[in-house]
């Protein structure tokens, strides 16, 4: 029970700092396309560490199975997201940001 | 032993895997919710069945273990993949300076159907610094965070594991 729990607070940690760096990234980098970097991946991750810890918290039942779903569409929609957002502002003609 | 499904079968297939998808969902068995189940699952089979089933390739049952097995593997190196791309992001939005040195690149791809190419797309944007901008035709237009990044996509080695696995 206690190696349960722990496991379970370690994924919920892991999911949390994911989101932050994420969150930081945003508000640090320096244009869209970087950004999309620090969020288009930290989501994924962050998302998919909580719901793993959900699921080894709650054990097998249903909503456990749903969860599940939910985390595969979020791994399949995610990246297209990104690919989206990223696909309009470039072909609009902004040029990605370089180093001087 | 090659099954064969008729090719208008289409909608039932679309049909009975929306009925399941219900179930799993809703997860409560009584005679109001399935018939809501039949119903709602009749329509959107309708109106889907086309998109749901696009192609379909024949294929023989020790290729399909094969390539089942391959997926599966791909499943868990991408997982692997994504864990170093948040640690490696993390650590450049923490750094005080920032190490980044952003180019997009261009290449050309030997993926042919859709599917492989949008299995390929997400992987790249899921991957270590990389993301994918544009797809046209064969060529793949991709933001790399850093020039390593973009020196081990071209390399190619996530693109080789697609083939084995869509093609051949």
């Amino acid at each position: 029970m206690e190696l349960i729990d722990f496991i379970v607070t370690a994924l919920l940690f892991g999911g949390t700092f994911f989101f932050t760096t994420a969150t930081l990234g945003l508000l640090r980098f320096p244009d869209l396309f970087t950004r999309l970097h620090a969020t288009g991946k930290g989501d994924t991750l962050g998302v998919g560490l909580i719901l793993t810890g959900l699921v080894i918290y709650l054990g097998l039942s249903p909503i456990t199975l749903k969860i599940i779903i939910i985390m595969t569409f979020i791994l399949l929609t995610s990246p297209v997201g990104t690919h989206c957002i990223c696909r309009a502002v470039y072909n609009q003609g902004i040029k990605p940001w370089k180093r001087r | 032993m090659v099954l064969n499904i008729p090719k208008n079968s289409n909608f039932f297939i679309t049909y009975i895997v929306m009925f399941i998808f219900w179930i799993l969902l809703s997860w409560e068995f009584s005679l109001s919710n399935i018939l809501f189940g039949l119903v709602g699952s009749f329509l959107v089979a309708y109106s889907t069945r086309n998109l749901f089933i696009k192609e379909r390739i024949a294929i023989s049952p020790q290729k399909f273990i094969r390539k089942s097995y391959l997926s599966i593997l791909y499943i868990f190196y991408l997982t692997y993949q994504i864990i170093m791309a948040n640690l490696d992001v993390a650590y450049r939005v923490l750094h005080p300076k920032m190490p980044i040195d952003t180019r997009v690149i261009k290449f050309n791809t030997k993926l042919e159907s859709d599917l492989a190419k949008t299995c390929f797309a997400n992987s790249i944007t899921l991957t270590p610094g990389t993301i994918t901008i544009d797809v046209k035709k064969d060529i793949f237009y991709v933001h790399a965070l850093t020039s390593e990044a973009a020196e081990s996509l071209l390399e190619g080695s996530m693109e080789r594991k697609l083939i084995e696995i869509f093609q051949e």
